[in-house]
């Protein structure tokens, strides 16, 4: 066992956990974040995609100990009462079916805006690769996202 | 129920944003995984590694020694009461039914088929504790090659052959109309198999109390997996409950009965604890249902000006290795589609079904649809180029005009409506499909590296299943009805229960435009339950585009009922007859006097209160009703696509893809644009991207999203989509099914294009899926030969 303390979604928590234990199942099993969904086991989809220390890391591929001392952010504290601009966007061009990606989905786009604010179509779908949907066609993801930069997100 | 009434109101047609939307976005959705009982325990499965074994012995004590384990069982210990998971469609009276026991205990027949279960505390130590179970198995040839399975000699799946079943169809004179035919067009394609990959893993908990259970699962059917429970599994119905969460994707994925829902319930009754099972991805490629997997041989006969006699079809269907829910009947959904949007003399199809020592098939988005449109899309555009004639002119030839509907098709379909010249001419416009033609030219003659191709798909399908009467003549196991619930509470507000359960469909929104626009009552005021057997008794499930063509009719029928007993209601309260009462946007008043009215909310506390109720009148507006339609639903639609396929490396970009879907009348225009993007691009996925492949011992070597293809963002093309607008008559709302169409349509039409753009060099077919690699070697193969040195043809 290992002691790990670990800030998520703005609450500090300190735990022991299994050295093998992965980060997305620190979050979902032992502290209830549910919000942050596992779609496969080799990193391809991207559904787990949570902000680590503001920067966008698959958690299915991050053990909970190389978390400790670190500030995560998942799908469930990204906002403060309001919608974030991404989550405005996504509603409002029907960017989501199921919604088991958007979460990581929207976590990913996040990371996308911060690191280039006005990205191109062809950037989005590229910026977004490591994230896969099998409902919507990527369609309305793009628009969303390029709604999202438009109104301005905040990194 | 009148569409005047509709016509009028505001609801329809508008682009509501989702109500589902609010706990998807934020984190709040109640997935199967993240369900946590008291005492739960984690299953995990010991899984064949052959495709094909004697299993000569399972020892499973020392897994029992691991730290953390509960228990593990082997097939064995479940002989008595695991029976045999059920397969619903046998399709003819001689079909071979091998018993498919949810646990193997004599002989595996796939690899990932379950051979031994182990419980521990949590998900890693049941993980763990696999390892410790010992299995013996004596390996059995495997059986992978549809073909090479049905010959004499060939070691068999089960013991009664490798042949399941054989479906013969045959309308009008065949032979007359390939006898003598100026023209026959024979060709050979290959469905390759797929796998579903819905982005939520399946998962499942199990939990008795006493002599009832609760089943959670992440399924598209909760009424027919407690039906399929309490018929087969020997657990007393009425002590079933089965709910579906929220579930993340289907695609026809989650239309099944698996072996781990019935093992969670049999383990979680023999613990006399909860249990839970979650897939990993890679264990769901191996043992999720695959889909597709046919050789489709299809001939055409024309005359000379391109009018088709005949069409004749012959199938080979890879059933996998055992019969699963609906498994053999797949392919027999695209019987009826061979001849699409065409009038011809006569049809013959033929379907074999094999077993293989592979994961069985079922459905998969379109379910046999697809399949037949790709091929007949496939030789109309062959049959062109036979003919020397522009392949949209061939179809426009052959299809049937807008004025002849309702039309009944050579394979007895009887098409409502339907307006192929106004989406065809849409989609031309959007599409620009002459200037592509002039550039494709003027690419051709330059000798250009990069050819341009166009792809066409004018296509139709059968959905919304379906006529409970006509589904039973195909020997399906269950009706095609679908039950709905709408309760007045009362303070006027409106629950409503549909049997029809969603995950990801938007039912919750398009129910509620449904509900507004029949009750007069905002949108914001009606809530919307399904996929809990105990709050939704009645249903049969999401699946076939049926939602809203039947389920969403059941709806329209049982705000009908609530109408008329309000009617009743405030004749009562207003001193009139109830023949005098309209009800006009959620108000109700007498005739000629529309001052004097009550609103239905009104109404409603009226009969909560019961104070002042007409004499021998029940005190409720609730209303059920259900309903089953006369017909399938028939939307259509032109799609196009054009491909740019460079020649010396073989990549194919899509340029561009432009899609006008025809789906009657819309409830959500947003709704129906999602579910044409997503399935235009499960289609092109196909064209392009995925197969599930096996190796020559059975091995599935596209377990994982590294290697079975799933596109991303980057790797597809911007979809430009319009509709036309041509109402179902066969239902009141006017609607179509929106959910496979984007399926069936795509593929074809990126093949299509992909061809177009070689045929100079000889080319008339790139196996899907086509990757740079068959490309390349398909123009390699042509250039070898010497072919279309000429400019190419045939």
């Amino acid at each position: 066992m290992a002691s790990i303390t670990v800030t998520v979604d703005g609450v500090r928590y300190s735990d022991e956990v299994e050295p093998r234990l992965l980060l997305v199942h620190y979050l979902r099993d032992r502290l209830g974040k549910t919000g942050t969904t596992v779609g496969c086991d080799t990193s391809n989809c991207g559904a787990c995609t949570v902000h680590m220390n503001g920067v966008s890391v698959k958690s299915c591929a991050v053990l909970a100990v190389q978390a400790d001392g670190t500030e995560i952010t998942t799908i469930q504290g990204l906002s403060n009462g309001e919608w974030h601009p991404l989550q405005q966007a996504f509603n409002t061009e029907h960017a989501l079916q199921c919604g088991y990606c958007t979460p990581g989905m929207i976590m990913a786009a996040a990371d996308l805006l911060r690191t280039n604010p006005h990205p191109s179509d062809e950037q989005i779908r590229d910026g977004l690769e490591g994230n896969l949907c099998r409902c919507t066609g990527y369609e309305n993801i793009v628009r969303a996202v390029r709604r999202a930069a438009e109104s301005g997100v905040t990194p | 129920m009148t569409t005047d009434t509709q016509a009028a109101a505001p609801e329809l047609g508008k682009a509501r944003l989702r109500k589902e939307d609010a706990r998807l976005l934020t984190g709040q959705t109640n997935w199967t995984d993240n369900i946590v009982l008291p005492g739960m325990l984690h299953m995990c499965f010991v899984r064949s590694p052959f495709a094909h074994a004697r299993i000569t012995s399972v020892d499973v004590s020392a897994a029992r020694d691991v730290p953390g384990v509960i228990a593990a069982f082997s097939g064995a210990d479940f002989a008595d009461e695991q029976a045999s998971l059920p397969c619903g469609w046998p399709v003819t009276e001689d079909i071979v039914m091998p018993p498919h026991p949810p646990m193997a205990t004599d002989e595996v027949r796939y690899v990932g088929e379950a051979v031994a279960v182990v419980i521990a505390r949590d998900r890693y130590e049941a993980a763990d504790a696999i390892a410790a179970v010992d299995v013996n198995y004596e390996p059995l040839p495997p059986v992978l090659d549809m073909r090479a399975a049905l010959e004499e000699g060939s070691p068999k799946v089960h013991e009664a052959g490798n042949k399941c079943y054989v479906w013969p169809f045959v309308q009008g004179d065949i032979d007359a109309a390939f006898r003598d035919a100026p023209v026959v067009v024979e060709r050979t394609y290959r469905q390759q198999r797929l796998i579903p990959c819905a982005m939520e893993p399946r998962a499942v908990v199990a939990s008795w109390v006493a002599d009832e259970v609760t089943l959670w699962s992440s399924t598209q059917i909760p009424h027919v997996l407690r039906f399929a429970l309490g018929a087969f599994f020997g657990i007393p119905e009425q002590n079933i409950r089965v709910i579906a969460p929220d579930v993340g994707g289907g695609f026809g994925s989650k239309l099944q009965v698996t072996a781990e829902e019935v093992l969670a319930v049999l383990v979680a009754r023999k613990l006399g604890r909860p249990v839970k099972w979650t897939e990993s991805r890679s264990e769901g490629n191996l043992t999720v249902h695959h889909g597709r997997d046919q050789w489709q041989t299809i001939r055409v006969a024309a005359d000379r000006d391109g009018r088709l006699r005949g069409l004749d079809v012959d199938l080979l269907a890879d059933m996998g290795a055992y019969l699963m829910l609906v498994t053999p009947g797949i392919p027999l959904l695209g019987a009826f589609m061979y001849p699409a949007i065409y009038k011809m003399d006569a049809y013959s199809f033929k379907c074999t079904g094999v077993f293989t020592t592979k994961m069985p098939t079922d459905a998969y988005r379109g379910a046999g649809r697809p399949e037949a449109t790709f091929a007949i899309e496939r030789i109309m555009d062959e049959l062109a180029v036979e003919l020397g004639m522009d392949p949209l002119e061939l179809r426009e030839r052959n299809w049937i005009k807008h004025e002849e509907f309702p039309y009944t098709t050579i394979a007895t379909l009887v098409y409502d409506s339907g307006n192929y010249e106004a989406a065809t001419a849409r989609a031309k416009e959007l599409f620009g499909y002459d200037e592509l033609r002039a550039e494709q030219k003027a690419r051709r003659e330059s000798g250009d590296p990069v050819q341009l191709g166009i792809g066409i798909s004018t296509f139709t399908e059968m959905c919304g299943l379906a006529p409970s009467r006509v589904v039973g003549s195909l020997r399906y196991g269950v009706g095609g009805w679908e039950n709905a619930t709408v309760r007045v509470l009362a303070t006027g507000k409106i629950e409503v229960v549909t049997g029809s359960s969603a995950h990801g469909q938007g039912h919750e929104t398009a129910w509620s435009q449904i509900v507004a626009d029949k009750l007069g009552v905002p949108f914001e005021d009606i809530r919307v339950l399904h996929g809990d057997t105990q709050v939704s008794a009645k249903g049969m499930d999401t699946y076939g585009s049926r939602s809203l063509t039947v389920g969403g009719i059941a709806l329209a029928g049982a705000c009908d009922k609530v109408i008329d007993k309000a009617k009743r209601v405030a004749a009562h309260l207003m001193e009139a007859s109830e023949n005098d009462i309209e009800f006009v946007n959620g108000r109700l008043h007498v005739r000629g006097d529309p001052e004097q009215g009550r609103t239905i909310q009104e109404i409603a506390l009226a009969t909560f209160t019961a104070h002042n109720f007409p004499d021998g009148t029940e005190p409720s507006l609730d209303s059920e009703h259900t309903f089953d339609p006369e017909n399938f639903s028939f939307p259509h639609g032109t799609h196009l696509c054009a491909t740019e396929v460079d020649t010396e490396t073989g990549r194919v970009t899509i340029r561009s893809y432009v899609a006008v879907d025809d789906v009657g009348k819309v409830v959500n225009p947003l709704i129906v644009e999602g579910q044409v993007h997503g399935g235009i691009v499960q289609g092109i996925a196909q064209a392009l991207y995925e197969e599930a492949v096996y190796d020559d011992d059975g091995n599935l070597l596209t377990t994982t999203l590294a290697d079975y293809l799933v596109p991303s963002a980057a790797d597809l093309p911007h979809l430009t989509t319009d509709r036309t607008e041509t109402p179902a008559t066969t239902n009141p709302l006017g609607v179509k099914g929106v959910g496979e169409a984007g399926t069936i349509a795509s593929t074809p039409a990126v093949v299509n294009a992909i061809v177009d753009a070689l045929r100079p060099m000889g080319i008339d077919d790139v196996p899907m899926p086509c990757t740079p690699e068959r490309v390349w070697r398909a123009i390699q193969s042509a250039r070898d030969t010497g072919a279309g040195q000429n400019g190419g043809g045939q």
